[in-house]
């Protein structure tokens, strides 16, 4: 077969994928297992049909960089910094104990103390990459255990940089040429020791400078060009860019993505660079997966199968045991802290570059390393077991069902979403913000946007029509959509979209004029309102006023006549799309209005419209029975 | 000199006589302030703050209204429920209406032996102002007798007259009365 075909091996992983990943989740296995089980089948010890499972890894691990980044992009810095308490207090302890007790256990197999340090602390991390995708997948990744899971390998991630830092201090083998890692830090190998902390603080800076001062106008420059692929470019290029540079300065590649996602997490682009890149997220994330259960050396599990299956036990284990106890110290419930502990039990995708960097420092063997990542990659691989096994535990240990803390409701929940800022959606939005509740806003002016923002207002530049941006908007969790754009065809469409996609959504649509009206009704939203309508029936009260009538009066005249017309234009909807009956009976918009008027004479005649108080028949009645008296007399 | 507030409510002023003519009987007396709600509130979302504040600058408050199925027209009623709160009108601390007049001022539509166990309306005009009376006590207001004009659609224009004279009569002495001590 021949490997080299870049296309051939694209379609061997994305047929891998497509088979297996479904199959896994009818199974309930997720699809992260579906994946390391594709990649099985597919990999060296399966049916032989990759290349270089290493070098497709090289391209899936951006895969990670794009969830950091993502990631990133969810949590603004505020909330970032309510989660400091989680992340150092529960993230250290847990890398500090996982690996000071992973690190007296390999000792205790008769490594040496300083590889024994190295191997406790890289088996100590966890992988972000399939904890997180498996949180995501069950609707926990905003829960409070998931928070939790997040703030530990967030730490894990921050904590990689001194574990590079100081591995080399580490080195007691001899380093044999071959052992070249895939990512040793590069460039500055050769510099300084004290070059590559000034590196590392110098790029942070240019990310978060850069992020503030430079990608917030360059982006809104494109958008106002309205090409849409370039947005794309540009939101992918920012994303290999930042990894570019991290690499160069020897820091993790996802984190120097998250902190760039953090920069950008108030932009009023996030949603939209979101929605862009979320596809290649998922891509390279399941190319990522599939490699992974590549790189697993069956040959190596079936030469010491109980040494390899017992050490990934064995690592599970001890992690599970560790985080599961550390969580409940610090105050979660049974169920939470299980799901945190056996969730975060596995071995990372930071192990194998850490192994491999290692090796190049001289601080364990290559025998050892590639163990080390064949009891990883297992460990990996029975993680969606650990999830199964943290339910089972969890409703076991579970006690009486307490009303649900649900936290402080996230801008992700918003009650509201607005499609379109612009004049009419703001009165809108400012009505419902008056009243307390939580608005999402998504509009595709930038300068509109940008103003808006100014003011303080939650809003999102994006292109409504799109089902990815209302998505990111959070229509999911919305009662209820707004659809005030600008564009008549841009709300029919939204309003048809979300009507098919969300059935739970309400959705509330301004119309242009009747016409527009009768097109929204058609594709059953659930009110409707001509924006000039409730103006115009205003306007005519005020002449009904002037022209001597009581205000009370006017303004049931008015009343009257909007419950009148829009009964009329219900009635008309139904209608609308018959065939042409309606249509070629009103030609024009001239037509229709004498339609109108004709129907409103039917309904308003006689001297007066409003039959109230009318004491006409009564006065009449009393004045015959006064009459019939005096004359009886 | 007793500042008298008439706050008048009729939905639809052009179909009555009666009612627009006793109140421009009222307008012009001196210390009387003439608030018509329905004017100023077409759409019944009253502004609690200004009626509050106009009933405090107020020394008695007089309802004139038609009766409508033996109470007043709807305004009023929404007017009672949001405007007399709790702390202001009555409860704890509720003692700024305490010692200030109210008069009901109704016309009705039937003649005055129709009002009366014998009537088919079974019912005196006072007996049947009996919520009312039962909410100015509670305010602390001291309840001056009804007016009442029997029969207001059948007055011819003489009677009218006559009547009118008699309601600005009635608020006039309201007006020249002394302000009586808060209690």
């Amino acid at each position: 077969m021949d490997h080299a075909s870049p296309l051939l091996q694209a379609f061997v992983y994305l047929a891998a994928a497509v088979v297996s990943v479904p199959i896994a989740k009818r199974l309930g296995l997720g699809s992260v297992l579906g994946y390391l089980i594709a990649g099985a089948v597919i990999g060296p010890f399966g049916l032989k049909l990759l290349g270089e499972p290493e070098s497709v890894m090289h391209v899936a691990e951006f895969g990670v960089v794009i969830m950091l980044f993502l990631i990133g992009m969810e949590l603004q810095p505020s909330l970032l910094w309510r989660m400091r308490g989680a992340i150092v207090g529960l993230g250290g302890a847990q890398v500090l104990s996982a690996g000071l007790a992973l690190g007296a256990i390999a000792w205790a197999f008769g490594l040496d103390w300083r590889a024994a340090v190295a191997i406790g602390f890289i088996l100590s991390l966890s992988s972000t990459a399939i904890v997180l995708q498996t949180l995501r997948e069950r609707g926990l990744d905003a829960s409070p255990p998931g928070r939790s899971a997040f703030a530990v390998l967030l730490f894990q991630d921050i904590a990689v940089i001194p574990m590079l830092a100081l591995f080399p201090l580490l080195g007691h083998v001899a380093v044999t040429a071959a052992a070249g890692p895939a990512h040793a830090p590069e460039g500055l190998a050769a510099a300084p020791s004290w070059v590559q902390p000034l590196a590392v603080v110098g790029a942070v800076a240019l990310v978060i400078a850069s992020g503030r001062l430079l990608v917030r106008p360059l982006f809104r420059f494109i958008a106002k060009s309205g090409q849409r692929e370039i947005f794309t470019a540009m939101a992918l290029a920012l994303v290999v860019g930042v990894a570019v540079l991290m690499q160069s300065v020897g820091l993790s590649p996802a984190l120097g993505a998250f902190v760039a996602g953090v920069v950008l997490a108030d932009s009023e682009f996030r949603r939209e660079i979101e929605a862009d890149i979320e596809p290649f997220r998922g891509l390279l994330l399941g190319l990522f997966f599939i490699s992974v259960g590549a790189g697993i050396d069956f040959a190596l599990i079936l030469a010491s199968p109980g040494l390899v299956i017992g050490l990934a036990l064995g690592l599970l284990a001890v992690k599970a045991v560790l985080m599961t106890a550390l969580a409940r110290m610090a105050g979660r419930s049974n169920p939470d802290a299980l799901l945190i502990g056996f969730g975060l039990a596995q071995g990372g995708e930071f192990a194998f570059v850490l192994a491999a960097f290692s090796v190049q420092a001289g601080v364990i063997a290559p025998a050892t390393s590639s163990l080390l990542v064949s009891v990883v990659a297992l460990s990996m691989a029975l993680t969606p077991l650990m999830f199964l096994i943290a339910d089972v535990l969890g409703r076991r240990l579970a006690p009486a069902p307490a009303p649900r803390d649900m936290g402080p409701i996230e801008a992700d929940a918003p009650d509201v979403v607005i499609a379109g800022f612009g004049r009419f959606g703001q009165v809108v939005g400012r009505l419902l913000i008056a009243n307390g509740y939580e608005t999402s806003v998504l509009d595709i002016s930038a300068d509109q946007v940008e103003t808006l923002r100014s003011f303080g207002h939650k809003t999102n530049y994006g292109d409504a029509s799109r089902i990815d941006l209302l998505r990111a908007a959070g229509v999911e969790k919305a009662k209820i959509l707004v659809v005030a754009v600008d564009d008549q065809e841009k709300a029919i469409e939204i309003a048809e979209h979300a009507k098919r996609h969300f059935p739970h959504l309400k959705v509330l649509a301004r119309a242009f004029d009747r016409g527009h009206a009768y097109e929204l009704l058609r594709r059953n939203v659930d009110g409707v309102e001509r924006e000039t309508f409730e103006g115009g029936v205003r306007l005519g009260v005020a002449a009904l006023e002037h022209l001597g009538l009581p205000a009370h009066h006017a303004h049931r005249a008015g009343r009257l006549f909007r419950r009148h017309d829009e009964r009329l234009l219900l009635e008309m909807a139904k209608h609308w799309g018959d065939e042409d009956a309606y249509r070629s009976a009103i030609v024009g918009r001239q037509g229709m209005v004498a339609d109108l008027m004709q129907r409103d004479l039917k309904v308003f005649t006689g001297e007066s419209v409003d039959p109230a108080w009318d004491t006409s028949s009564l006065d009449a009645e009393a004045r015959e029975a006064r009459e019939a008296r005096e004359t009886a007399r | 000199m007793t500042r008298v507030l008439v706050l008048y409510a009729h939905p639809a002023p052009h179909r009555s006589l009666a009612n627009a003519a006793l109140i421009d009987a009222v307008r012009d007396l001196p210390g009387v302030t003439v608030h018509d709600l329905y004017e100023t509130y077409p759409d019944l979302l009253i502004d609690i703050e200004a009626e509050q504040d106009l009933l405090v600058r107020h020394d008695a408050i007089v309802f004139q209204h038609p009766l409508f199925w033996y109470s007043a027209p709807a305004i009023v009623k929404e007017w009672l429920d949001v405007v007399l709160e709790h702390g202001f009108a009555y409860g704890q601390g509720g003692v700024a209406l305490a010692g200030k007049a109210w008069l009901q001022s109704v016309t009705s539509g039937g003649v005055a032996a129709a009002y009366g166990p014998a009537g088919r309306n079974r019912f005196t005009v006072p007996e049947l102002l009996r919520p009312f009376e039962a909410t100015a006590a509670l305010c602390g207001f001291r309840w001056l007798d009804p007016f009442v004009v029997h029969a207001a659609h059948l007055l011819d224009a003489d009677g009218l007259a006559a009547e009118c004279a008699r309601y600005r009569a009635r608020i006039d002495t309201l007006t020249k009365a002394p302000v009586a001590a808060a209690t």
